[in-house]
């Protein structure tokens, strides 16, 4: 087995009386998608959360690359090489489409108090920004402002963007949202040849999607973990069946 | 072609900067090159606000402070030069100067400085929060500068002598004018500048989402300290030229009002856009004085167009004339 990229182990975090994270322990493996899984309001966006470093969990680790990142903010952990996209987009929306995927560019250049040259005429950024914006189909969309393209062209963006940063580890929170059938289908091909560059810890509601990507599954219920293992060994689990795809089927 | 209508907006109203005075030298009216001296005065203020306000999206209600900041490097310099007192003796000596550019420099370098500590604790806050700290912040140096007698305390200081520049016959109308005007283009270049390069990209990023902004890895904060800095600078070195343009300086220039007319500059121009605080500026030097030669309460009338503005068209004067901005 080899060493995990990403391991979380004994995270716990509390709202008031609300366990949003019950003692999660998890990890995320060179070349795999890791899907995460759970009904409504079992804590997989705070969970996220916590690994991005946006909200601190109470206790628990977080390592990442080898080092322990619990201390570091969401903007460390973002250099570390950690990508997250928003189950809600989460754009600039008076930029560009290529200007959004040029900002990740610039952070990942390490170059951002430059103060003269104009950004726009910047091959070193502009043509890594159009590469991305090729490989999710939105290149003929890069002059168009963030704020004018479709909901499903906002989500190819985001994905542009965590790409544009070269990350170790993507981190995606319901990628497929309010996508159509055809954008799903289009995307779960994309993420199956991603895994290679860098592992994917995936939360999607589209089960389809899900059996059809995910290496491993882990089951989150009330913040807890109730069971993780391999699509077969989910889909044959009791505990889940009741907790979760009981419900749906 | 919205853009190209922005641009010939632009050229109008630079044209008419420069126009303006000359035409007044020809008829011989002094006065009204003061009056455009003060609209390019005013804009380069705004410049500096606009920075942050307008493409940060940062409202600070203190840069009076900054202009103040630069009025008083003026005037203090000065008044030690001219009664030949020098500002420290020992353990070096530092004496008081009459020339422009070493006020500048010392406008630059102090607002520069007490915008990093300014800064420091206000960009920790945001909304309204961010906007009544900096005005607190503004307010203290003004109770400072009106409780230092050595400077004149709350009857400012005079500056007998406009202050020199090589080559300048500062006194003249028209030479101070072009100086000024010259100063706010350098100024406005450089803004145009720096909204286009990465720092202007990340600055624009961090005011229509922080949360995307730490998701790619750039704080937030560092980019709108530097914005801050620099935008206090530019302000700063406005007041240096404000005070000379009045050869006297007054806590006046620190008040909270100042900070407003800065803003409303910013406002009635157009909030982020690069001519706008030279647009606003000049509305409001002509409505002052149209209207408050007619009227003592000609305020009021610059209130409910300044509502009108905010209610109606966000873009300001520029944005009205030009139409919506296309992406930055």
């Amino acid at each position: 087995m080899p060493d995990a990229i990403l391991s979380l182990s004994n995270i716990t975090k509390q709202f008031g009386s609300l366990l949003a994270s019950d003692d999660v322990t998890l990890d995320l493996r060179p070349g795999e998608i890791h899907a995460l899984i759970g009904p409504n309001g079992a804590g997989k966006s705070t969970l996220i959360k916590q690994i991005a470093g946006e909200i601190q969990s109470d206790s628990g680790n977080i390592h990442f690359d080898g080092q322990l990142i619990n201390e570091f903010d969401a903007v460390a952990r973002s250099r570390m090489g950690l990508a997250r996209t928003f189950q809600v987009s989460s754009l600039m929306p008076e930029f560009s489409v290529l200007q959004n995927v040029m900002l990740a560019r610039q952070s990942v250049s390490g170059k951002v108090f430059r103060f003269f040259r104009p950004v726009l005429g910047d091959k070193s950024l502009v043509e890594p920004a159009m590469a991305q914006l090729e490989r999710v189909g939105l290149a003929d969309r890069a002059q168009m402002r963030a704020a004018d393209i479709s909901h499903g062209e906002r989500r190819q963006l985001e994905m542009a963007v965590a790409l544009a940063l070269e990350p170790k580890a993507f981190l995606l929170d319901e990628p497929m949202a309010g996508m159509g059938p055809e954008g799903s289908k289009r995307l779960t091909g994309f993420l199956d040849g991603l895994r290679a560059q860098a592992p994917i810890l995936l939360v999607e509601h589209d089960m389809d999607a899900v059996f059809a990507l995910a290496d491993r599954i882990s089951v989150l219920v009330y913040g807890r973990i109730i069971a993780t293992g391999t699509v077969d060994e989910i889909r044959g689990n009791e505990d889940v069946k009741r907790a979760y795809l009981g419900e749906e089927a | 072609m919205t853009m190209n209508r922005e641009t010939l907006i632009n050229s109008i109203l630079a044209i008419a900067l420069v126009a303006v005075p000359l035409i007044a030298m020809g008829m011989d009216e002094p006065f009204i090159i003061t009056l455009a001296t003060k609209v390019a005065i005013f804009a380069m203020a705004g410049v500096g606000l606009n920075l942050v306000l307008g493409f940060g999206g940062l409202v600070s209600f203190g840069h009076a402070a900054f202009f103040g900041i630069g009025g008083y490097a003026a005037g203090i310099l000065a008044s030690h030069a001219l009664n030949y007192e020098p500002i420290m003796e020992s353990p070096f000596l530092i004496e008081g100067t009459t020339q422009m550019i070493v006020i500048w420099i010392v406008a630059l370098v102090v607002s520069a400085f007490v915008a990093l500590a300014i800064g420091a604790i206000t960009l920790r806050t945001s909304g309204v929060y961010f906007i009544m700290i900096t005005l607190a912040f503004a307010q203290m140096i003004y109770y400072f500068a009106i409780s230092w007698p050595a400077y004149g305390g709350e009857d400012g200081l005079s500056i007998y002598v406009r202050n020199g520049f090589p080559g300048l016959n500062t006194l003249d109308p028209i030479s101070f004018f072009a100086l000024c005007a010259v100063m706010l283009g350098i100024v406005m270049l450089f803004s145009a500048v720096l909204i286009r390069s990465r720092f202007g990209l990340a600055l624009q990023g961090a005011r229509q989402n922080a949360q995307r902004m730490t998701a790619v890895g750039i704080a937030p904060f560092r980019i709108r300290l530097v914005a801050f800095v620099i935008s206090a600078m530019i302000t700063a070195l406005a007041g240096a030229l404000y005070a000379d343009l009045n050869r006297f300086v007054s806590p006046t220039m620190l008040s909270w009002h100042m900070s407003g007319e800065i803003m409303i500059f910013v406002i009635l121009g157009g909030v982020g856009r690069l001519f706008g605080p030279l647009a606003g500026a000049a509305l409001y030097i002509i409505l002052e004085h149209l209207l408050g030669g007619v009227w003592e309460f000609w305020q009021l009338p610059l209130g409910v167009l300044l509502l009108i503005v905010v209610l109606f068209a966000r873009g300001g004067l520029v944005g009205v004339l030009a139409g919506e901005r296309k992406h930055a």
